[in-house]
C-alpha cells in the first residue's frame, strides 16, 4: 500500500527546485578547473598553480582542484555543466559592491532588491507558502530580500521556534499578542522597517511552525560533516524531503579571499565544499528526491590571472557551477585564453553574463519569465537540462 | 510617577543613553536628570574623567576561559564593559570602529593579537582619526588579516592599500586604481613579527614591524600628490581628504542618529571634523547636543550587541563578576547576526533592517523575553518593587506605563497597547497582593520586549 502511493506520488512531476551555494570572498576558478591546455597558466602562476599531477584530470586539458574528488563524480555521471568566464560589464573588484550585483541582478544602479526575491514572488504571487524560499546559515542573503515577499532565514533547524521558553496559557497569549502587534496596519503609515520587522514576524512564526515538522521525519544513511555547510546542507535536504513546497534554498560557504596562504586555504575550503554537496546530493537520491533539484555554485569575482607570490588579488571574471541529475554535463563556454592580450586589465575575461545562467535556470528550469527578475533580455545557454 | 526638580527631560536622557551607552533603566536616569544635558554630554564624551572596570575578580572567577585566551571569552569581557563600564561610549565606538575596520578571528585564529585589535578601536576610536588609522595600519591582526605582511616591495600586495581607501577611508568612486597600487607600494615594509607557534604554551601575540629593507622607497603618485610616500604620508593625505571627511560623518550619522541618511545632518557632521581636525570625540559632542540627534527617538534598529548588553543593563545580570554565564552573552548575539570579533567580511555588518530577518527576529525576542521575564533578575525584583510601592493596587493602564518608563522610558504605539490590553485578559484593576501580580509584570515586560517597537533605540 505504502510502496504503491509513494511509487505514485514519485511519478508525479515534482516542482523544480533551485538550491543556490555562495563562495563568498572571490573563489578562484583558476585553480578550481585549472586549465593546462593554456600555456600561459604556469607563467602567471608560478607560485600558487596547481601542478599538474596534482589535479584530478577529468577532461583533455583540464583538471579540478586536488581536493575535488567528490565532485569530479558529478562530471563523470555527466551531471555537471561547468560555464567558464562569468562576468558582468565594467567589472567592480570590491567584494561588497560585486556581491550585490550578483544579489541584485543590477549592476549599474545601486538597489536592495533581490533576484531571488523576484523570484519567489513569480513562483508564489499570492504569498500562500511563506517557505517557498528559504536561507540557511548566518543571515538572509540580499538576493531573497524583496519588501512585501516572505523568505525565511534558519541557522539551525533544531529547537527553532517562538517564545519556546514559555509554555501553557502564557506561551499562547504571548504568541496571540505577538502576532496580533505584527500584523500589517492598513491606516497607519508607516516606515519600510517597521513593515518589514511586522512581515518579517509574522513568516517567522508560520514558517517556524511548517520547519519544525521536517527533523522528526527525517533519517538517512548520510553522515554530513560537523562543519557549518554540511549542517546547511543537511537542513536544506531534510525540508525539501519534508515536502513542505520550498522551490528555492541558498547556502553559504565563506573565507575564499586568498590574498595570502592561497593553496592551503583553498585546500581546506573546496574540500569542504565538495564533500557537503557530495553527501548533499547523495542523500537526496537515497530518499528518490535528487531529480527535481538542481545547484548553482556561483562567486562574486574571480582573481587576477598573475598570482602575488602568496596568493591572488581580487579580480573579474570567474566561473560558475550547474549541478544535479537533469543537468546536462560539459563545458558552455570555451574556457578564456589567458594571454596577455586577451586578459581584461590583468583578469580572466568574462565570456558570459552572470544574467545568462540566472535566465537560462529561471526560463529552463523554474519555468517563470526571467526579463522582469534580472531586468533584461540576456542570451540563454541551451540544452542544459534534460527532461 | 514623582516629578523631581528635573533641568533634563528624563525621555530625552533615556535617548542619549540608549545612543551614547546601551541604555539605563529608570532608576538611573532619575539620577542623571538633576543634570544639565550638555553636562551629560560631556560626562560620556570625556571618557578619562572615569575609570574603567576592575576586571580582576573578572579574571579571577573565570580562569577557565582566561587562561585558553578565547575569542569567545575576550568578547565576553567585551559583553561585560558595555553593561558596567562608566566610559561606556568608548565601548560604543568600540562597537562602531568594529564595522568598520572589521577584522575576525575566523582568519587571524589568534586571540592575543584580536584581544589587542580590539583595545585599539576602544583606545583610539575617541581620538584623531589620523592616528586611528595609523594604529589600525599597524595593528597586527589587521596587518594579517588583509595580508600587509606579504606586501613587499618587489611584489606588492594590494588588499590593504584598497579597504584602506574603500572601506576605511574615501570609500568607492574618489580614487583611480593607480591609487590603489601606489597607495600599497608606500605600505611595503610595513609588517608583523612571526607569532611564536601555539603550542607548548598557547597563543602568542605578535607586534608591529617596520622592514625598511622591504620598502618601496620610490616616488609615487597618489590623489594627484607626488613624493617618496611612506604609509603614514598617505593616511596624512586621505584624511584631510574632503571623501574621508563625508565618510567619517556617515559612519557616525549611521551608528548614532538614524538608519535613513540624511545629507545635510552628514553634511553638518563631515563640517564638525574638518573644523575640529579630525577628533571623533569632538565631532560627538557637537552630534550629541545637535537638535537633529535629539529629535531621533526610536529612528535605528538596534545591533545584537545593543539588545544583548541592553537587556542586560535592563536586567540588572552581569553587573558582577561573579554572575555565572557571561561567555554566552557573545553567542546569543552571534545567534541574532552579529559574532564579536569575528565579522562575517571586510566590509563588516549590513545594518539597520538587516539586522533583521525570521532566524535573528526570533533569537532577538527569545533572548530578551527571558532575560527581562526573570522575576530574580535583580533590577526586574527591584521594578517590581517600585511598580507597587505604596499601592494595593493599581490600573492595567499605570502598570503598562509603569513598565515602560522603568525599561528607560520607552514606548508603545497606542495600537499595541490596545492589543496587549487585550490580550492579557485582566480586569481593569489588578490587586498587587495577589499571587499572580509578579508573573502579570513579568508577562506584561516579555510582551514588551517582544514587540516591533523594542527593536529600536
Amino acid at each position: 500500500m505504502v510502496t504503491e502511493e509513494r511509487t505514485k506520488k514519485n511519478s508525479e512531476k515534482k516542482d523544480p527546485v533551485f538550491v543556490v551555494l555562495q563562495l563568498s570572498g572571490g573563489n578562484d576558478f583558476m585553480s578550481t578547473v585549472v586549465p593546462y591546455n593554456d600555456p600561459h597558466y604556469f607563467e602567471f602562476r608560478n607560485t600558487v598553480g596547481i601542478p599538474e599531477e596534482d589535479a584530478i584530470h577529468f577532461t583533455n586539458g583540464y583538471g579540478f582542484h586536488p581536493t575535488m574528488g567528490p565532485m569530479k563524480a558529478f562530471w563523470d555521471e555527466g551531471n555537471m555543466a561547468i560555464f567558464p568566464g562569468t562576468g558582468y560589464p565594467s567589472p567592480n573588484r570590491s567584494h561588497f559592491r560585486s556581491m550585490d550585483i550578483w544579489h541584485t541582478a543590477e549592476p549599474e544602479t545601486l538597489s536592495s532588491e533581490g533576484w531571488l526575491g523576484r523570484t519567489i514572488r513569480e513562483l508564489d504571487p499570492h504569498k500562500n507558502n511563506v517557505v517557498t524560499g528559504v536561507s540557511f546559515g548566518s543571515g538572509l542573503p540580499r538576493a531573497m530580500y524583496l519588501p512585501g515577499t516572505p523568505a525565511i532565514s534558519v541557522s539551525e533547524l533544531e529547537g527553532y521556534g517562538l517564545l519556546t521558553s514559555l509554555a501553557g496559557k502564557q506561551q499562547r497569549q504571548a504568541i496571540k499578542a505577538f502576532t496580533r502587534m505584527y500584523a500589517p496596519e492598513e491606516f497607519e503609515e508607516a516606515s519600510v522597517v517597521w513593515d518589514h520587522i511586522g512581515q518579517t514576524g509574522i513568516d517567522a512564526l508560520t514558517g517556524a511552525d511548517m520547519l519544525k515538522t521536517a527533523p522528526p521525519a527525517y533519517t538517512s544513511t548520510i553522515e554530513y560533516g560537523g562543519d557549518a555547510l554540511s549542517q546547511s546542507l543537511k537542513g536544506i535536504a531534510q525540508v525539501h524531503l519534508s515536502g513542505i513546497g520550498t522551490r528555492i534554498f541558498y547556502a553559504q560557504l565563506g573565507g575564499f579571499d586568498v590574498h595570502g596562504n592561497q593553496i592551503q586555504m583553498q585546500n581546506q575550503l573546496l574540500d569542504n565544499m565538495s564533500r557537503a554537496v557530495r553527501d548533499f546530493f547523495d542523500d537526496l537520491r537515497e530518499h528518490n528526491a535528487s531529480e527535481e533539484v538542481i545547484m548553482m555554485i556561483f562567486s562574486e569575482f574571480g582573481r587576477r590571472i598573475k598570482d602575488n607570490g602568496n596568493g591572488t588579488d581580487h579580480g573579474s571574471g570567474g566561473g560558475t557551477f550547474l549541478i544535479g541529475d537533469r543537468v546536462n554535463g560539459g563545458f558552455y563556454e570555451e574556457y578564456p585564453s589567458l594571454a596577455p592580450e586577451d586578459q581584461l586589465e590583468g583578469d580572466m575575461h568574462f565570456k558570459h553574463d552572470f544574467r545568462s545562467i540566472y535566465s537560462t535556470v529561471l526560463e529552463q528550469w523554474l519555468g517563470v519569465n526571467p526579463s522582469p527578475i534580472v531586468n533584461g533580455a540576456f542570451d540563454q545557454f541551451e540544452g542544459v537540462f534534460n527532461k | 510617577m514623582t516629578t523631581t526638580d528635573t533641568k533634563t527631560d528624563i525621555k530625552l536622557i533615556g535617548h542619549l543613553m540608549r545612543r551614547a551607552a546601551f541604555g539605563q533603566p529608570a532608576t538611573e536616569l532619575e539620577q542623571l536628570s538633576s543634570t544639565k544635558y550638555e553636562t551629560l554630554v560631556n560626562n560620556l564624551v570625556d571618557v578619562d574623567k572615569f575609570s574603567r572596570p576592575e576586571e580582576d575578580l573578572l579574571e579571577r572567577h573565570n580562569l577557565q576561559h582566561a587562561d585558553e585566551e578565547s575569542t569567545q571569552w575576550s568578547a565576553g569581557r567585551w559583553m561585560y564593559r558595555m553593561i558596567n563600564s562608566d566610559r561606556p561610549l568608548e565601548e560604543k565606538v568600540a562597537l562602531m570602529w568594529h564595522g568598520v575596520f572589521a577584522t575576525g578571528s575566523g582568519k587571524v585564529a589568534n586571540n592575543p593579537m584580536m584581544r589587542v585589535h580590539y583595545e585599539v578601536l576602544r583606545d583610539y576610536g575617541l581620538g584623531n582619526f589620523r592616528d586611528l588609522l595609523v594604529a589600525v595600519a599597524k595593528d597586527p591582526a589587521m596587518i594579517y588579516w588583509l595580508d600587509q605582511q606579504m606586501n613587499h616591495a618587489e611584489a606588492p600586495n594590494e588588499n590593504f592599500g584598497r579597504e584602506l581607501l574603500e572601506l576605511f577611508s574615501m570609500g568607492i568612486g574618489n580614487y583611480t586604481e593607480d591609487d590603489v597600487k601606489e597607495c600599497a607600494r608606500a605600505f611595503t615594509g610595513w609588517t608583523k613579527s612571526q607569532t611564536i607557534p601555539r603550542y607548548p604554551g598557547g597563543f602568542y601575540p605578535s607586534e608591529f614591524v617596520y622592514n625598511p629593507e622591504d620598502h618601496d622607497n620610490g616616488i609615487k603618485t597618489f590623489l594627484g600628490e607626488t613624493g617618496a610616500f611612506n604609509g603614514e604620508d598617505i593616511i596624512d593625505i586621505i584624511v584631510r581628504h574632503p571623501a574621508t571627511a563625508k565618510f567619517v560623518a556617515t559612519e557616525i550619522y549611521d551608528f548614532f542618529v538614524s538608519d535613513d541618511p540624511n545629507e545635510n545632518h552628514i553634511d553638518q557632521l563631515a563640517k564638525a571634523y574638518e573644523e575640529c581636525n579630525y577628533v571623533i570625540s569632538e565631532v560627538l559632542r557637537f552630534l550629541f547636543n545637535s537638535d537633529f540627534f535629539k529629535e531621533s527617538f526610536f529612528e535605528k534598529v538596534k545591533s545584537p550587541a545593543e539588545i544583548v548588553a541592553g537587556t542586560a543593563i535592563q536586567a540588572g545580570r552581569h553587573s558582577n563578576p561573579y554572575e555565572f554565564g557571561l561567555v554566552k552573552l557573545p553567542s546569543k548575539a552571534a545567534n541574532m547576526g552579529q559574532q564579536l570579533l569575528n565579522p562575517p567580511t571586510v566590509e563588516g555588518w549590513h545594518t539597520g533592517r538587516e539586522w533583521i530577518d525570521s532566524s535573528f527576529l526570533i533569537e532577538r525576542i527569545n533572548f530578551a523575553s527571558e532575560m527581562i521575564g526573570d522575576t530574580e533578575a535583580p533590577k526586574v525584583k527591584m521594578m517590581i518593587d517600585r511598580i507597587s510601592r505604596n499601592i494595593s493596587q493599581i490600573s492595567m493602564t499605570d502598570l503598562l506605563d509603569s513598565c515602560l518608563y522603568e525599561l528607560g522610558c520607552i514606548e508603545l504605539k497606542e495600537t499595541s497597547r490596545v492589543i496587549l490590553f487585550q490580550e492579557l485578559d485582566v480586569k481593569d484593576v489588578v490587586e498587587i497582593n495577589s499571587d499572580s501580580f509578579n508573573s502579570l509584570v513579568a508577562q506584561v515586560l516579555r510582551l514588551i520586549v517582544a514587540s516591533r517597537e523594542y527593536q529600536f533605540a
